[in-house]
């Protein structure tokens, strides 16, 4: 086999694979806003004062932190139902949505931990003068803590997309026809040797382009922002 | 006493909690092996991937040529790629490339077997990862250690060697953590190769005995297990080594 | 035309420029220490006192000028390093005594691992230095664990131990609280009274005026003036040495 056909072969899979590598950039940016949503609740739920509340979100956080990705993905779709009925309708739950719930699950588990430090990196000092202020603990959280969260938060939080986008493959494991399935498909159809491993190159070159500009971008605002 | 254990679970069954590797020997032995192999994994991984941060750390540290840019290049392309990604690649694509033997019965035998390439693929996964550790560590060591350090006369290499390396690894240690907690994670990524790690077996046991949120959960407790375990003994690294009055302690 | 100390001259300075980026720190300084002479440098913050301090031991490269140290030049590229820094020690404002050696391993390690000397003569000769420095019963202790004022007396025993023919003093006692800057300044009095030639940089107004040879003023980048203590300090010559003398005597 020359090297223009096998060029020529990876170039006529190049769509095929890329609308797999769609799947895997929507299973990231829903997993990611319904992880960032759920982990707010859970990281300001570690924080609180209220024993339950406190002792709960904490638990969660780490039970779910410390499981592998792999085994929630499991979880959530040999546990999660196949189909769910609203209203008299039924709606086939598709395995990528019930991935991407998977994939919500550790996202929103390492959030919580991202708003804890933050809030925790705040200094003392504020609250003491929110609290001479007359502020209660709950509007001193919001109106005072948090604003001052925002910029600390975000490069951990494109770190932890970053993190996210590469674990979407896994889903291939779970039977989602994402950009690795279809890789894996190419090279059965191809079935040459000397065909696997510019394949892979590619995807691992997809995955490369699209998460190494988030990584810059991520590292230079944590530059910007250090305020030491 | 084993059988009043085994009494114990088959109560448990007759009430709706079904954990065969408690009662049953296969289930239970091959329960076993799978752990056995998850311990394997993160212990091989742990040792290399330390070795391969510490190494490209150093030269990172020490140098500003060629070596240094490859070491930039390993760590910014295996932190920005999949890992499953990484792993089927040294299997499938470069396992393909590798030459054939044969074993007793002339099957055709690969040279390089599923786990070790899943020691390799997450050895230098974790290894990216702790590269950007020490190195952290190792800028957080405060410049005028060094400087007096070649003040005496240390070479650059020796004053890295003796007084900058230990003081950075103090500092790695929080980050170092991370780290394995997610080396212990990962090890589930090799299920995908047909390593026999906890969860293939524990996808095995389910199939069989259809015990499946039994099998869910105990997964589940025991990576908490396994990663508190990590975490404990770092730590306990970290209280040997604290050095009185120095910062990050 | 040479004068009687440039015959002596131990260490000199010639015509040494240095910039950081675009700042231009030395301006032109030149400066000549005779053997067993202690010259004392003093001037504002920002002057350059200590970066020609360090430009003495090649932890600072110049730009243009001569350095040179006994038969040891300092500007040349080629310059042995090793020989260097054993000709030359050093004592700095933060004491940078390394946190993870004893204080015995800290005053010793040098003279072993640099200039290989054997373990058993240098050990000696740090426990001797100790003695010298009134902290014998610290040999064992870590830098963590002493006062500011007793690490930087460690420190001047580190610098002792790899028998130097000069040593820097950069704004030692800078750091200190006011109890300790006193046995500091002692420990320093009793290593120029042994003959060590020494060269500081300092605030201490009183110290230099009793303990230098000679005492040299710096601003902005250039040594305006320079004499014999008392005379120095009775009768300024240029107005700029009476400024910064009215404002901290």
């Amino acid at each position: 086999m020359s090297e223009t056909s096998i060029f020529t072969d990876v170039l006529r899979w190049l769509p095929f694979v890329l609308w797999g590598f769609g799947l895997n950039v929507l299973m990231s940016v829903l997993a990611i806003l319904l992880g960032t949503t759920a982990g707010v609740f859970l990281g300001l739920g570690q924080v609180s004062h209220t024993r339950v509340v406190g002792g709960v979100s904490r638990l969660a956080t780490q039970l779910f932190r410390n499981a592998p990705w792999l085994v929630l993905l499991f979880y959530c779709i040999f546990l999660m139902p196949y189909s769910i009925t609203i209203s008299s309708a039924t709606y086939n739950v598709p395995s990528w949505l019930r991935a991407t719930l998977g994939f919500s699950v550790p996202v929103a588990a390492n959030f919580s931990e991202i708003v804890r430090g933050a809030i925790g990196s705040v200094p003392k000092g504020q609250w003491e003068a929110a609290e001479a202020l007359g502020y209660s603990r709950s509007v001193t959280l919001l109106r005072i803590i948090l604003p001052q969260c925002t910029t600390r938060m975000l490069p951990p939080w494109m770190n932890l997309y970053a993190l996210l986008i590469t674990a979407t493959p896994l889903a291939s494991i779970v039977g989602v026809e994402e950009a690795l399935a279809r890789t894996q498909a190419a090279v059965q159809s191809e079935a040459q040797a000397s065909f696997l491993i510019p394949m892979y190159v590619t995807l691992l070159m997809m995955f490369f382009l699209y998460t190494y500009p988030i990584s810059r971008v991520s590292n230079a605002l944590e530059r910007r922002f250090r305020t030491v | 006493m084993l059988e009043l254990f085994r009494q114990f679970a088959l109560d448990l069954k007759a009430s709706g909690i079904n954990l065969t590797i408690l009662y049953d020997a296969f289930d239970f032995e091959r329960f076993l092996s799978g752990l056995a192999t998850t311990c394997a994994l993160v212990v091989l991984c742990t040792f290399f991937s330390i070795l391969i941060g510490a190494i490209g750390a150093a030269v990172l540290g020490l140098s500003r040529g060629p070596a240094a840019m490859l070491v930039r290049a390993y760590v910014a392309l295996i932190r920005n790629t999949p890992l499953l990604v990484q792993m089927y690649f040294f299997y499938f694509a470069v396992g393909s490339l590798m030459p054939v033997g044969h074993n007793a019965i002339g099957l055709p035998v690969p040279m390089i077997g599923n786990f070790t390439w899943a020691v390799i693929a997450l050895s230098l996964y974790a290894g990216a990862f702790n590269v950007e550790t020490f190195r952290s560590g190792i800028g957080a060591v405060h410049a005028s250690y060094e400087e007096a350090a070649l003040a005496l006369g240390y070479s650059r290499f020796k004053a890295f060697r003796y007084v900058v390396a230990p003081l950075g690894l103090r500092f790695s240690f929080a980050s170092l953590a991370n780290n394995l907690v997610d080396l212990t994670k990962a090890t589930t990524v090799a299920y995908a190769i047909g390593v026999a790690e906890l969860l293939y077996v524990s996808n095995q046991i389910w199939s069989d005995s259809l015990n499946t949120f039994e099998m869910m959960n105990v997964m589940l407790a025991i990576y908490l297990l396994l990663t508190g375990i990590v975490v404990w003994i770092i730590g306990r690294v970290q209280a040997a080594m604290r050095l009185p009055g120095f910062g990050a302690n | 035309m040479r004068t009687a100390i440039e015959d002596r001259a131990l260490v000199s300075l010639r015509g040494v420029r240095k910039a950081f980026g675009s700042f231009e720190v030395l301006r032109g300084v030149d400066l000549t220490v005779a053997k067993g002479e202690v010259a004392a440098i003093i001037g504002p913050s920002g002057s350059g006192k200590s970066t020609i301090l360090r430009t003495i031991n090649g932890l600072t490269p110049v730009d243009q000028g001569v350095i040179q140290v006994g038969d040891i030049a300092v500007t040349d590229p080629k310059v042995d390093k090793v020989a260097l820094r054993h000709r030359v020690g050093m004592v700095f404002q933060q004491y940078n005594l390394f946190p993870h050696k004893t204080v015995l391993e800290n005053v010793s390690m040098a003279p072993i691992q640099v200039l290989k000397e054997p373990r058993k003569e240098v050990e000696e000769r740090a426990r001797e230095l100790l003695v010298g420095m009134r902290l014998p019963e610290k040999a064992l202790s870590y830098p963590g664990e002493l006062s500011g004022g007793q690490q930087q007396r460690v420190a001047i025993a580190r610098a002792l131990c790899m028998q130097p023919q000069v040593i820097l003093f950069d704004e030692v006692t800078a750091a200190l609280d006011p109890e300790m800057v006193k046995e500091v300044l002692g420990a320093v009095r009793k290593v120029a009274e042994d003959g060590m030639t020494c060269i500081l940089v300092t605030h201490e107004m009183r110290f230099a005026r009793e303990a230098a040879n000679r005492i040299y003023f710096t601003d902005k980048g250039v040594i305006v003036e320079q004499g014999e203590p008392k005379a120095f300090f009775a009768n300024p010559q240029d107005p700029r040495t009476k400024e910064f003398l009215d404002k901290v005597l």
